[in-house]
């Protein structure tokens, strides 16, 4: 009987331990396999021109990638530069200020509007911001738009990513001890006061941490930025132009067209560097916050 | 002084929440009023029929049976490794062990790794294996976007377990899988919330599928078979030049919004509902 | 030994008894202490405090005892109006501070937590330096210039005995501080804002005997500037440095006096009762 329970207990471990090394693993198998596949472009090609150059000529074997990494920057810049303050005021303004019906009310909208799947973000977009941009906003400043432009997947993508970044604030700032803002507003001074210079000091790391995986969402986020950014190969010079993240590039190319060469190579290229970004980003955030913990250990 | 910039964020703030708060119902009222007039009963209960792409009557129960079943199919395949996983990472690695460690990191990798990115990999991966764009295929792909998220979102919630009861259990002479047999049970309403985000996030995302299940008007028969799913159904409809089937794309839209929120809800009930008996 | 104020003792074992009159005639020439009147506190449906009436002498010590629950903690965030802050809290009754009602129409509670030093029952340094620790309430309230914000925190520091302990790291982590260490910090912390009024939330229950008795000893110092309350669970604490005693029980006042009248004299049996042991 003590053998059979202890037997079956060695068992689980060992599958339990095969089931840990296998998720390394797969992480790992992820990234070799796409970068094995994305091996015969950077070989043939020069990496550094992969990467800087403008010339996207599949039909030519020319694989310039410059303007779908800018896309994808631009737009994950213009979406976190429109979120982040709206969301970090309205979870202050959760957190510290709201009565208890406010709160109620607002729980179930952020759960709603994360629960909102991408694409119906992306028919959103397309119906009320392309059509914005092109007739209302646009027009003040160049001659004409078609609105699917940088400046509309940056404001879908900002609508997306707000909730997740008000939900994971709303747990950092919650997370902070009430008797730290007690101590501060004992000592006489505003709410504001005390949000300033105390909630948000001891929030930082938090707020890093959840720009990073807003972020990396805003990199990878396909069918809704897809709907509305125009998906013309070029270098957007304007919010006013459409661009073409590499998102965008994979889903409209993949499948079809594989019997050109080079070609499937170069769209698992994008993809490589889709999964390089994220690890980067991951693995940058974790040196930052452990450096700011360290430094002031709060 | 002071209190006038306390009065300036206070209104800036309530602005900010106004704004969100604006947004998300006209996101919802633009879907509903385009959707809601083609809402009908044969677009829950019909297959696509002959020219239902132009315009011609049918529903997209296909799309519907399609989603419902790689999200089950995916959901079982992450459960059974997200489980174990998850338990060993918390209760037979040290708490401060390099290897856990190392998976937790790895898992915020695999969770910040994008769907397409997954889609691509999958397709990849079926190709080098010689299966065709099917049920399968998608499963499998839904599965590796779900894991990591399932994974995660469990793991916190284990973590924040007190260590009482493991250790009341080991004093009992409880091997440690017996111990984890019993702590299941307290984590159970946990799982459930990890597995309801899993199934919001799996269900509406389309980049996964685009490649890897394919698209049929049929209800798939077996697991090689193409399977349609909702995201898709409605992308394709929105490519249409016809109206009408342009507001099928808003009806499917509620249709799907309905399917995640009547989950997400569920899942906020159920770990509120839980949590009270919760030790 | 009878209080002037006729309205406060003639609600009899409420109302604070046994100033002698040279202090209370000092006093109303001050005007510089606490009245309480009829002061009554709800939490959500509960009735935590019921009808006190006190007056809280000035320059003294005062400990307020009595077993856990009865509304020594609840008492004290009345008189710093830390309860604005939870919104189930119901307050009726009037406490003057310097003979003005803080829970009147027109008063600021800024200006009555400025008057007020609190002293939380764990220390609880904010997430900066220790020098930022203690020049944060004289930022707060306005004070830019460095050298007079310099001045102070050094000040306090070397009041409260942390300065030469301290003096090559004020720019480091307050949190790296032994929680002795922190309780004094919070203290020079709460004076630097310039209080008038110290308010002690069983300030010394997480420390050792020794940061304890630190403690104390800054108290006692502390006296002849300023009027300190003191939440305490350990009637020895009360013993070696109150002057005055409130004895709390389910949410009434049942005796207060005189420490030593107090502690030899009790006039009540629940005091009796809790004064050898029989409940606490």
């Amino acid at each position: 009987m003590r053998r059979l329970r202890a037997a079956k207990d060695k068992t689980a471990r060992y599958i339990m331990l095969g089931i840990a090394i296998f998720t390394i693993l797969f992480l790992l198998a992820i990234g070799l396999s796409l970068f094995f596949k994305a091996l015969p472009i950077i070989r043939e090609k020069n990496l550094w021109v992969l990467l800087t150059s403008a010339d996207w000529k599949p039909f030519k074997g020319k694989f310039g990638f410059l303007p779908f990494i800018l896309s994808t920057f631009y737009v994950s810049l213009i979406a976190i530069i429109i979120a982040l303050p709206f969301s970090i005021l309205t979870s202050i303004y959760l957190n510290s200020y709201a009565s208890k019906s406010v709160k109620r009310l607002f729980e179930p909208v952020v759960d709603l509007l994360s629960g909102i799947p991408p694409i119906i973000y992306g028919v959103w977009g397309t119906l009320t911001i392309v059509p914005l941009i092109a007739n209302k906003i646009a027009t003040k400043f160049v001659e004409y738009s078609t609105g699917y432009t940088v400046l509309a997947g940056g404001v879908v993508l900002a609508v997306m990513i707000i909730p997740l970044l008000i939900s994971i604030m709303v747990e950092v700032f919650r997370s902070i001890p009430k008797e730290m803002t007690d101590a501060s507003l004992s000592m006489g001074a505003t709410k504001w006061q005390t949000v300033k210079r105390v909630i948000l000091r001891k929030s930082v790391s938090g707020i890093i941490a959840a720009t990073v995986l807003a972020l990396s969402r805003a990199f990878g986020e396909t069918m809704a930025v897809l709907m509305v950014c125009g998906n013309i190969t070029q270098i957007p010079h304007s919010i006013f132009d459409a661009c073409y993240p590499l998102p965008a590039l994979i889903a409209n190319n993949y499948g079809e067209m594989l019997s050109m060469p080079n070609y499937e190579s170069a769209l698992m290229f994008s993809a490589f560097l889709l999964f390089i970004i994220v690890v980067l980003f991951n693995g940058l955030s974790r040196f930052t916050l452990n450096q700011i913990e360290r430094r002031y250990q709060f | 002084m002071k209190h006038l910039e306390e009065k300036i964020f206070k209104v800036i703030m309530i602005c900010a929440a106004m704004i969100i708060l604006g947004v998300l119902v006209y996101i919802i009222a633009t879907v509903f009023y385009r959707g809601l007039p083609s809402l009908t009963l044969d677009m829950i209960t019909k297959l696509p029929g002959g020219g239902f792409y132009l315009g011609k009557e049918g529903g997209v129960l296909n799309a519907i049976v399609g989603s419902l079943y790689i999200i089950i199919g995916s959901l079982a395949i992450s459960i059974l490794i997200s489980v174990p996983l998850v338990m060993y990472i918390n209760f037979y690695l040290p708490a401060k062990s390099i290897f856990s460690s190392l998976i937790r990191f790895s898992l915020d990798i695999l969770f910040g790794i994008p769907s397409i990115v997954y889609g691509a990999f999958g397709f990849a991966l079926m190709i080098f294996l010689g299966v065709r764009a099917s049920l399968l295929g998608g499963i499998l792909t839904v599965a590796m976007l779900i894991m990591p998220i399932m994974m995660r979102s469990f793991d916190e919630i284990t973590r924040l377990l007190s260590h009482e009861l493991p250790d009341a259990l080991l004093s009992l002479g409880a091997t440690k899988y017996e111990m984890v047999k019993v702590i299941m049970k307290q984590l159970m309403p946990g799982l459930v919330t990890a597995i309801l985000l899993a199934i919001g996030r799996g269900i509406g995302d389309a980049a996964t599928v685009l490649f890897t299940a394919g698209y049929t008007d049929n209800i798939p028969a077996s697991l090689n078979q193409p399977a349609a799913t909702l995201p898709l159904s409605i992308f394709f409809q929105l490519g249409s030049p016809v109206e009408e089937v342009q507001n099928r794309a808003y009806a499917s839209a509620i249709i799907l919004t309905v399917i995640i929120l009547i989950l997400s809800f569920s899942a906020r009930y159920f770990s509120s509902r839980f949590s009270k008996n919760k030790i | 030994m009878i209080s002037t104020n006729q309205h406060l003792t003639s609600s009899t074992t409420n109302s604070f008894i046994g100033m002698n009159e040279a202090i209370t005639l000092k006093k109303l020439i001050t005007n510089q202490s606490i009245k309480i009147e009829n002061l009554d506190v709800y939490i959500e449906d509960q009735h935590i405090l019921k009808d006190i009436n006190l007056t809280i002498p000035e320059k003294s010590i005062t400990c307020i005892i009595g077993p856990s629950g009865c509304g020594k903690s609840t008492f004290l965030k009345t008189l710093n109006r830390m309860h604005d802050e939870s919104p189930e809290v119901k307050i009726s009754g009037k406490v003057f501070v310097d003979d003005e009602n803080i829970y009147g129409p027109h008063v600021n509670v800024i200006d009555t937590r400025k008057k007020m030093g609190l002293l939380a029952q764990r220390p609880c340094p904010l997430p900066m330096s220790i020098f930022e620790n203690v020049a944060y309430g004289p930022r707060i309230h306005g004070i830019k210039r460095r050298k007079a914000v310099n001045q102070t925190v050094i000040q306090y520091l070397q009041y409260v005995g942390l300065w030469d302990e301290v003096r090559d790291r004020v720019r480091t982590s307050a949190t790296r501080l032994s929680i002795g260490q922190q309780q004094r910090l919070c203290l020079a912390r709460g004076l630097a804002i310039e209080p008038e009024y110290i308010l002690g939330d069983e300030a010394t229950s997480a420390l050792d005997p020794l940061s304890t008795k630190k403690i104390e000893e800054l108290f006692v110092k502390l006296k002849e500037k300023y009027t300190i309350i003191l939440v305490t669970h350990t009637l020895r604490q009360a013993k070696r440095i109150a002057d005055h005693i409130i004895f709390m029980y389910m949410g009434k006042i049942i005796e207060a006096g005189p420490t030593e009248e107090f502690f030899n004299n009790p006039k009540k049996q629940l005091t009796k009762d809790y004064l050898s042991g029989s409940f606490s």
